[in-house]
C-alpha cells in the first residue's frame, strides 16, 4: 500500500534520513521505533509532503506522493496525526472534526463520520462546543485523532501518540489505535515509547540516526536482545 | 453639542480606519507579513473613482463597485507577483518588498495622475441630518459610513466564524502545517485573504475620500499607517481588535485635534499607541493563547 524507497531528506547540510526503506501493507499496523531525533517525525513528514526529500520516492498504491500538492494527499486516503497534536486551539472541538473533512463534499456522509468519531470518543460528544486549545492533553489526542479519521483515510500516520500522557491515557490512546486498526484502517505509528508500540503493532523497524537498523515481526523485536537494551529497558 | 458632534465625525473616520484594518489583521493573521502597500491600495481606489465619475461621468455607484473590483483584482495580483514568492524567505525580505511595493503604486498614480492633488468629488448624495435645533449636524456621509461599516464588520465576523473558507482562513493563520494535512490550500487561502482586505481597501477609498476630498498620489500612506496602528493597538491578529482598534483611533484623533491641537492630533494618536503597548503589549483585544501541552 505504502512503499518509501531510499529516502534522502536533509535539514541544510545535516542529512536526517539516510536510504531510509521500508513498506506498509493494507491492514498492518507499522511501527517505527527509535530515540529522540533518529528521523521518525522525519519520515512522517516526508511522506505527507510537509517536508521535500532530496532522493527517494514514496510510492502511494502505485502514486508518487512527491509529485503530488501537500494539500491533496488528504484526500488520496491518507492522514496524519501530527506530533504534539497541533489541534486548532481557536477553533471549538466540533469545528476542528469539521476541518477534518475539509476536502470532503457530502454533507450527510460528513455528518454519519460525525456521529461515528462522537462514538468512538465520548469525550469529544461531551466537549463539542468547547475551544480546542482549553483541552487536556489526552483530549487534545483524541481530537487530534478524530480530526484525522474524519478523511476517512485508509491509513493513518500517528506520531508520538502517547507523548505526555499519563500511563492511564497512554492504554486508552493504545486501545483506540488498535480498534481504528480492526475497523479497517492501516495504521503507521511512530512511538518512543518502544513496549506499547510493538504490543500492538504487526511490524516494526527500527531507526538509529536517520538509517533503519532492523526490521522484523513485532514480536521478535521484543525478544530481540539490542532492542530489550536499547529500548525497552530491560 | 459639539462634543457629540465630534465624537461622532470620530466614530465616522474610526469606522473607516477599521475597514482599513482589518485587511492588515487579516493578513497579518493569515500570511504573517505586515502589507504596508494597503494603504496604497486605497489611493488607487480613490484615483479609480475619481478618473470614472469625475472624468468620465460614469454613474457613482458603479465607479465605486468598480473600484472595489480593481482593489480586489490588485491585491491579488501584488500577493502572487511579489508575496508569493517570498513565502519561505526572511521577514524582513518580505517587509521590504512591502514597502517596495509601496512606493511603486504610489509612483504609477504620480506618473499617470501628475503631483497636483485633485478634488474629490463625494459618491454619497445623502442630506445632512440636522438635529437639536440645527446645534448638531451628521453628514450624509457620516450617515452612510457609520452604518455601512457596522454591517460590514457583521457579515465578516460571521463569514469567518460560519463559512468553511472562514474556518480554513483561522486554521491556516494558527498552523499553517496542520491546515495542509486537512487538505487547505494555503496559497489560495492567503489569496483570498488578500482579495478580502483589498476590497475592503476599495469600500474605504469611497469612504474615506468623500470625507477627506484631498486625492493625491501618497493620500493612501497615512491613513495606511493609522489603521496599522488601529490594527495594532487592538491586537494585530485579531478581527475584533482591529475593528475596536479603528474606531478608537478615529475617535482619539477627531477630539484630540478639536480639543487639543490639530497639529498634534497624529502625536497624540501615535503617543497612546506606544502607551498601550508599554501597558498591553499584545493590544487591546490580542491575548497570548495558552496550550496545553
Amino acid at each position: 500500500m505504502l512503499e518509501v524507497r531510499n529516502l534522502q531528506v536533509y535539514y541544510g547540510v545535516i542529512q536526517a534520513l539516510k536510504d531510509v526503506s521500508f513498506t506498509v501493507n493494507e491492514g498492518e499496523v507499522i511501527a517505527l521505533i527509535g530515540a529522540n531525533g533518529a528521523g521518525k517525525t522525519t519520515i512522517l513528514r516526508t511522506i505527507t509532503g510537509l517536508i521535500s526529500a532530496k532522493a527517494g520516492e514514496v510510492l502511494y498504491e502505485g502514486v508518487n506522493l512527491q509529485k503530488i500538492a501537500p494539500h491533496k494527499i488528504v484526500s488520496l486516503g491518507i492522514a496524519h496525526v501530527p506530533e504534539g497534536r497541533h489541534v486548532f486551539a481557536q477553533l471549538t472541538v466540533y469545528e476542528n472534526l469539521l476541518m477534518g473533512a475539509f476536502t470532503r463534499k457530502d454533507k450527510s456522509e460528513i455528518e454519519e463520520t460525525l456521529q461515528s468519531v462522537y462514538k468512538r470518543f465520548p469525550r469529544l460528544m461531551e466537549r463539542k462546543n468547547q475551544l480546542a486549545g482549553t483541552l487536556s492533553g489526552g483530549e487534545q489526542q483524541m481530537l487530534a485523532m478524530g480530526r484525522a479519521l474524519m478523511s476517512r483515510p485508509k491509513i493513518m500516520l500517528m506520531d508520538e501518540p502517547s507523548m505526555g500522557l499519563s500511563p492511564i491515557l497512554v492504554g486508552e490512546i493504545f486501545d483506540i489505535i488498535k480498534s481504528i486498526s480492526e475497523s479497517g484502517t492501516t495504521v503507521l505509528l511512530v512511538e518512543q515509547n518502544a513496549k506499547k508500540a510493538l504490543s500492538i503493532a504487526d511490524r516494526a523497524y527500527v531507526l538509529e540516526t536517520g538509517r533503519i537498523v532492523l526490521a522484523d515481526d513485532a514480536k521478535k523485536l521484543m525478544n530481540n536482545e539490542s532492542v530489550k537494551k536499547a529500548y525497552l529497558g530491560e | 453639542m459639539s462634543f457629540l458632534s465630534y465624537l461622532i465625525k470620530g466614530i465616522s473616520l474610526g469606522s473607516v480606519y477599521s475597514i482599513i484594518a482589518l485587511g492588515y489583521t487579516m493578513v497579518y493573521g493569515i500570511a504573517k507579513m505586515l502589507n504596508f502597500a494597503h494603504g496604497d491600495v486605497i489611493m488607487v481606489g480613490g484615483f479609480v473613482i475619481y478618473t470614472l465619475m469625475s472624468l468620465a461621468g460614469i454613474n457613482p455607484l458603479i465607479s465605486v463597485l468598480a473600484a472595489i473590483v480593481i482593489c480586489t483584482l490588485l491585491g491579488v495580483t501584488i500577493e502572487g507577483i511579489a508575496y508569493r514568492p517570498l513565502r519561505k524567505a526572511s521577514s524582513l525580505a518580505v517587509l521590504i518588498t512591502a514597502i517596495g511595493v509601496s512606493y511603486f503604486l504610489q509612483n504609477v498614480a504620480l506618473l499617470v495622475y501628475g503631483s497636483n492633488p485633485k478634488s474629490f468629488t463625494s459618491v454619497i448624495n445623502v442630506p445632512a441630518l440636522k438635529l437639536a435645533d440645527g446645534k448638531l449636524t451628521i453628514t450624509g456621509e457620516t450617515l452612510v459610513t457609520i452604518p455601512l461599516c457596522i454591517i460590514i464588520m457583521v457579515i465578516l465576523n460571521l463569514f469567518i466564524k460560519k463559512s468553511k473558507v472562514g474556518r480554513s482562513m483561522i486554521a491556516v493563520s494558527e498552523d499553517k502545517d496542520a491546515a495542509v494535512l486537512m487538505g487547505v490550500n494555503v496559497n489560495k487561502t492567503i489569496a483570498i485573504t488578500f482579495a478580502i482586505g483589498s476590497a475592503l481597501a476599495g469600500v474605504a477609498s469611497a469612504l474615506m475620500f468623500s470625507t477627506y476630498p484631498n486625492l493625491s498620489s501618497t493620500s493612501g500612506a497615512m491613513p495606511g499607517i493609522k489603521a496599522f496602528v488601529a490594527a495594532v493597538f487592538g491586537g494585530i491578529g485579531s478581527i475584533p481588535g482591529a475593528m475596536i482598534g479603528g474606531v478608537l483611533l478615529g475617535i482619539i484623533q477627531i477630539l484630540s485635534s478639536a480639543y487639543i491641537s490639530t497639529q498634534l492630533a497624529d502625536a497624540i494618536v501615535f503617543l497612546i499607541l506606544i502607551l498601550v503597548l508599554l501597558i498591553k503589549p499584545t493590544g487591546i483585544m490580542g491575548k497570548k493563547l495558552h496550550e496545553k501541552v
